[in-house]
Formats: C-alpha cells, structure tokens, sequence
C-alpha cells in the first residue's frame, strides 16, 4: 500500500495517523498533524521537521507492516526532509557533498605545504601571534569567513523559504512564540518519547540518544561561544593566539571539543546497532558525514592544543582550519541544515498551540 | 525498579503453560513466574503480530479515588459498579464484578512495575476520560513492553504455537503444522486465547454460511480453538453462542487487524441505506459514543450484511476524516447505477431525509466488522474453570475475553475488556502458580 511519492505517502499515512491518534503522547508531531485535515507541501515539510526520529512510534505502531496499512511514519519523514532540504536549497544542491567537504578540509594543508617556507612551517613558534606565523591572520580570517558567510545566506535563503510555505511569518505573534519554541529546541523536548526515552532497536527504550544529541548541541555552542570570545580578545583586548591554557577561549574551545566528539561518537554508535526499518539510507549518510565532520573539527583543534608548541604546529593548525572551512562549506547543503529546520518547525507548532488555546 | 524474581524452582520445565498473547496472556504469565513458577507462552501468532486483540486497544477502566496524573477526576467503586452493571444488562456475576471493580484500582501501579508507561493528561492530546488511564503509544507499545519483561524475567514464549487440544491434568496439545501433533505438559495451564471471532465455521452456527461476511477487526489468530477444548472437557459456559460485538466498519477495507481506523462515522449528517436503495433508520438518533456498535448491529442484520452512507456535497467536508476518501459520483442517477439501487427508491430517501439534496455525492459501503465474541467458560474467584456443577476443571483456568462474559455478559463497556484482561490474568498466573509449586 506503500506510494512511491514521499509526499503522497506522507500524507496517506498521516492522514491515517489523525484518524488513530494513539502515538500523540510521543511528540509534537501527531499533535501538530491533527490540525491539518489536508496537508500542503509547506505543511508536510513542517511536519517532517518536528519528528526528531525517536522512533517509538515506528515501535508501537499497530499498522507498521506486515499490516497492509504498511504504516512507517519516521521513514516517510525522514525522505521528506531530505527532499524538502533538496527543494529549499539555494543555490541549488550539491553533489557529492562527502567528496568536496574533504577536498575542502585537505586543501589548506596541500597550500602551507606549497606556499609556506618549510623552515617556517616545521619550526616550533611560540608566544602570541605563533599561528599567524604560519598562516598571516588575515589570510585565515578571509579564508573561514567568506565560505561562512555564503553557507548563512545560502541556509537563510532556504529558511525564509520553508517558513513561507508553512505559512508565513507573523509579527508579534512570532515573537511572543520564540521563547517557548527555543526551550523545545535546546532541551530537545521531542526527543523525550513521551517521558520513556527513545527505542533504537532494542526494544528498551533509553534517554542516550537525547544526552548524545544534548553533548553536541551543547559541545557545538561551547565552541561557538569560543571562537566569539576570541574573536573579542583579538579586537578589543589585543590579545594574540594561542591562549594560555587557563583562558576563556580554550577551556570553552576544549570542553565543547570534547563534547563534540563523545557527543558525535555516542551518536554513531547508536546508528550503528539501531532497526533499518524506519532510517532513510541516505539520511543516515548525511548524518554520518556531519558526525565524522564534527569529530575531525573537534579532534584536530584538540590536537593542535596538546602539540601547539612542537614544529608539527603548522600542518595542524592547517588541518583544523580545514576541518573548519569544509564544515562552513557542507551547511546549508548536509544534515546541519536540519537545525535551523527544526527551530523554525518547533516555532511554528509553538505558535499553533498558542492559537488553540484562544 | 520492579521487585526481584523468586528463584525457579526445581520443577520440570513448563509448571505453567499459559495459552492465549494478548494482555490476559503476559499478565498472566508475568505474575505465574513472579510467583516463582516456571512459565511456557503458548502464542498462536508470529512474533510480527503478537498482542492478539491488545494490538489494538488504548485504554483500561480503572476505579480510583481521586484525580491524578493519569485521570481528571474521580471513579468511584459505585460508579464503576453501575456502568458495569448496566452494559452486563443484569447478566454479570455480581461477586465476579466487583473483583474486578476492586481489583482494577491497582492495574496501573502494577503494570507500570512491568515496564508499561501510561500517557499523563498533562502530556495533551488526551480526550477527557475520567474513567480510563491510557498507554503511552496504544496497547502495541504495551504489548511490546510486556514482552521485553516476559523475556527478561525468563519466560519461555513460544509462538506459532496451535493449541487445539487440551486435558484435565495440564496436557496440552498443539499441531505441529505437518499434520501431526505434540504435547506440552504442565501442573497449570492458563487459557487466555480469547474468543472466536476469527472462526467463521464457528460463528456459521449461529451466522449461517455469511459469517464470513463479518469483518474481523482484530487479530486473525483467535479461531478460539482452546476455547472449544474447555468446552469438549466439560467446562460450563457463561454468555450467549454467536453473541458479539459488531461495529461499522468501511467495507472496502476487509483485511482482519483493522484496529480502530476503519470504522465508519458521520453516518448522521447524511443517509445509510440498504441494498435496494432504502432507509432503515432516522439516522440522527444515532450519536453519541456507542454510535459505531449501534449502526455495527443494525448492518449486521440488513440483507447481504451491508448497508451504504451517502453524503451530499455540502455535508461530505463535515464529516470526519477517514483513512481513505469516500467514493465521488456526480449525480443520484449515477449513484444508483453504481449501487445498482432502484432510483427511485434511492431518490426517495435522499429526499425523505432532507440531508441529501446536493450533487457531487459521496458513499461509503458498510459492512459489520467484528471485534470479539460474548461466550466464553465459567470461572470463580480463583480464575479456575468451572464444571456446570461449580467444581473446578483439573487444573485449568482462564482469564482475558474467554471469561469476560462472567462479569459483562454480552454487553461492552469503553476499556473494561483490557482490565478484564489485566486483574484476571493476574488472578490466574498467581493461583496457577500456586496449584503448579504447592
């Protein structure tokens, strides 16, 4: 009975789920559905973005095949998302995005390798302003800041997209909204499965996947947060890095690393046991790329901590960069995407819940 | 945390063989090993469609005091006693129902020891019932839970396991699928394989040859063989041969598990009509809950089992989604053709109801579906199966829908077949633990 269409399907099955209902315990999602007695496109794209793919749904269904009714609600999702991303991106997407986003991440390397003096390149620099001996300052800043910013409008232009076609914006509505869609977004509320955790396959259901994806969330914006600050010391303190290992920038740049990488890790692990039936192949792909993106970034700048004084200083410190450049490039085109998506999904249920209740 | 398991004790392998998948089956089995026994599961089913009719189910009815998490008000033991007592119609055993009442009040806290997680009102989405607590996710992800524990606390499940046979003394025999036979012994055997609703050589008895023109709306498994094993020992029956509970279900969808999804509504806000065309009832006296059993039995009796609503097109986008649209016709005309109905009969009665007047039209046929049978094997307060002089049957006992006749009769009541499932599959898994150790 399944269709061919993912957005056929999607509407088939949820159209089945609002007649059921028994699943709006789990999360946003179904209690979102049964709003829309028919679904526009810019409604199943909001909808797919509420799911966070707990799965518990997929575990508890009473018409998940072999019923005739072959309901698989997160796998229908899931190749929403993805052609819903296809369809918002701007420019247009990217194929390949693996292959580019290591070339990407190599690139610096090969270019200190060619372009700095090897005397310079292997020798131990030390004090303020050490990196900057490598690659000049302003060299660095261009070469992260100008893929960064194209990724930003390109994720934006997909964004305001997706919000028009949910629906479109509504002022002051909007604001008053955005807190309460912010505490869905960072305390990964959907990910609870109704208060019993997530099943990955196993039959017991657990809270690892929502403090893995926590540890990311978080070891992401610990690293954030460290790249603003030392942006700060730079410009207004005139301080030079390196830091001292006590400062601001490198304590929140290692722990949110650290976060980073036992947060991707956990994750990686978790897909790697879970049931197929459910998961989008190429969903898993894109996640896998972020994942391994993010462990590269985190690991390499964890590294070029520990050796930052040694002469293997400069090929490091190009390998972060790298690592760096190729996440800025993979945004609005990866699995990252679905960050912004999400939030902008949890702000739109946020305000529909606020017109229930008028 | 769930309490610790007494040490199996050294008893052959199967002291308990409990018969049956759903609800009065795992509680049944949980509470025989918790008591120390060692427990066979003997599920008809494969494991993909496990649960028998609890697949399907959301809710039990609970007596409580005071409002909590799961229930926004009070249910009182009077209160539940009277609902009881009207849907049993007087047929119910009074000392039996108010087991059940008593007992009811400490499902949630025990099942909940299992694993199993209740959806809290301040979770939403709820519909307000002061009188039933809700699984998290339905009776699947219950079922599913119940399972994993079953499994963890060392229960022997076995499914694919046809029992067509059964003994005074706990032998208990299944066909091996090649057309031979085998047999499992136990000290206790608990028979919770529901009714037979699955049976249409059965339900042909009383439903003549178009039995199978009733749509199975749970699982397709519950051919009640075990049920007609107790019958052949000797066991005494309780509610009526053939008696059951029939709702409207879409007659296009005629595959058994339909669950809750195919049932036909918005029935009053157009017109049913029978196979020539007519009317059998003013449909909008036809509301409030018991709305799909009421229309269920009224179809059940036409000609042919079948009936068809009709809406107009100011009247189609008010009735209430269905899994799959209506069927569009353009005209009354073409309506008749295609129900290959008198149009002059199908004109009148869109006329005579007033509800029917503009074209496009929409239609849905309806047949009966059927959710379980009310006859079942009379029981005490034991959960043992009873002989017609009211001594026990060896060493069997029964509980879930093949006994729910005992305290309903032939009636239904929102959530009471699951509680009945929940507190007589414990009543019966502790005493058959006990017959099986003492």
């Amino acid at each position: 009975m399944r269709l061919d269409d993912p957005r056929e399907e999607a509407r088939r099955v949820l159209r089945l789920c609002n007649v059921c209902n028994y699943c709006n315990g789990y999360c946003e999602l179904f209690r979102a559905a049964e709003r829309h007695r028919i679904f526009s496109d810019g409604d199943l794209a909001t909808l797919a973005h509420l799911c966070h793919n707990c799965r518990n749904c997929w575990q508890a269904c009473q018409y998940a095949p072999p019923h005739p009714f072959a309901v698989n609600v997160p796998l229908v999702l899931a190749e929403l998302r993805l052609l819903s991303q296809t369809e918002l991106a701007w420019p247009r997407p990217i194929a390949h995005l693996g292959l580019l986003t290591l070339a990407v991440s190599l690139l610096p390397v090969l270019l200190v390798l060619l372009l700095v003096p090897g005397e310079s390149l292997f020798a131990a620099h030390t004090g303020p302003g050490a990196f900057y001996r490598v690659i000049p300052w302003a060299t660095m800043s261009l070469a992260a800041a100008l893929p960064l910013g194209w990724s930003l409008l390109a994720l934006g232009v997909g964004l305001v997209r997706f919000w028009r076609a949910g629906g479109g914006a509504r002022g002051a509505e909007m604001r008053a909204a955005c807190p309460e869609a912010l505490r869905d977004a960072i305390l990964l509320r959907n990910l609870d499965g109704g208060g019993v955790g997530c099943d990955d396959g196993n039959g017991l259901p657990s809270f690892w996947r929502k403090r893995f994806h926590h540890l990311v969330l978080g070891g992401f914006l610990l690293c954030l947060a460290s790249t603003m600050v030392a942006t700060l010391y730079h410009h207004w303190l005139g301080l030079e890095a390196p830091y001292p290992v006590l400062s601001l920038p490198v304590i929140l740049g290692s722990l949110g690393g650290l976060g980073l990488i036992a947060g991707s890790l956990g994750l990686l692990a978790l897909k790697q046991g879970a049931d197929p039936a459910p998961i989008a192949p190429a969903a898993v792909q894109s996640g896998r790329l972020l994942l391994g993106q993010l462990v590269a970034m985190a690991a390499s700048g964890l590294v070029l901590l520990a050796l930052r004084d040694s002469p293997a200083m400069g090929i490091l410190l190009a390998l972060h960069l790298g690592t760096v450049i190729g996440f800025f490039v993979a945004l609005p085109h990866g699995k990252f995407a679905h960050a912004p998506y999400r939030a902008a999904a949890l702000l739109r249920a946020a305000l529909e819940r606020r017109n229930d209740e008028r | 945390m769930t309490p610790p398991v007494p040490p199996s004790p050294d008893l052959p392998v199967g002291a308990v063989v409990v018969i049956g998948g759903g609800t009065a089956a795992l509680c049944a089995a949980i509470a025989a090993r918790r008591a120390g026994a060692s427990v066979i599961l003997l599920d008809r089913a494969p494991p993909e469609n496990r649960g028998g009719n609890t697949r399907h189910s959301r809710n039990l009815r609970i007596m409580h005091c005071a409002p909590s998490p799961l229930f926004p008000g009070s249910y009182d033991e009077a209160d539940f006693h009277a609902d009881l007592t009207k849907a049993a119609e007087g047929a119910g055993d009074e000392a039996l129902g108010r087991l059940l009442i008593r007992r009811s009040a400490a499902v949630p806290d025990w099942l909940a020891a299992q694993g199993v997680a209740f959806q809290t009102i301040a979770c939403g989405g709820l519909p307000w019932s002061r009188k039933t607590a809700f699984f998290l996710g339905g009776g699947t992800a219950m079922i599913n839970t119940l399972y994993a524990t079953a499994t963890r606390l060392g229960i022997d499940i076995r499914h694919r396991s046809h029992v067509i046979g059964l003994s005074r003394d706990g032998a208990v025999t299944l066909a091996d699928g090649a057309g031979g036979t085998r047999t499992v012994r136990a000290r206790a055997v608990v028979v919770a394989s529901g009714g037979y609703q699955a049976n249409p050589v059965w339900l042909a008895e009383q439903w003549g040859d178009d039995a199978a023109e009733l749509i199975v709306r749970g699982t397709p498994f519950a051919a009640g063989e075990p049920l007609r094993a107790l019958f052949d020992l000797g066991a005494a029956s309780v509610g009526t041969p053939g008696a059951c509970h029939l709702v409207a279900v879409d007659g296009r969808l005629t595959e058994a598990d339909g669950g809750i999804v195919t049932r036909v509504d918005g029935l009053d806000l157009g017109i049913a009509i029978d196979r020539d065309g007519k009317r059998f009832e003013d449909e909008t006296t036809i509301t409030g809950p018991t709305r799909y059993a009421q229309w269920g039995r009224r179809v059940a009796a036409l000609p042919g089992r079948i009936a068809h609503a009709v809406w107009d097109a100011d009247a189609v986008d008010r009735v209430p989604p269905a899994i799959v649209e209506p069927i569009r016709v353009e005209s009354l005309e073409a309506l008749a053709a295609f129900l290959a109905v008198p149009i002059a009969d199908l004109a009148a009665s869109a006329a005579d109801s007033g509800r029917v007047t503009r074209a496009p039209f929409f239609t849905v046929p309806i047949r009966p579906g059927l959710t379980f049978t009310c006859y079942g094997v009379r029981i005490d307060d034991h959960s043992r199966v009873l002989t017609p002089d009211g001594e026990p049957l060896g060493c069997l006992f029964a509980a879930g829908m093949i006994m729910a006749p005992n305290v309903i009769g032939t009636g239904y009541l929102a959530g009471a077949a699951l509680t009945i499932g929940a507190v007589f599959g414990r009543i019966a898994g502790e005493e058959a633990a006990e017959h099986a150790l003492g």
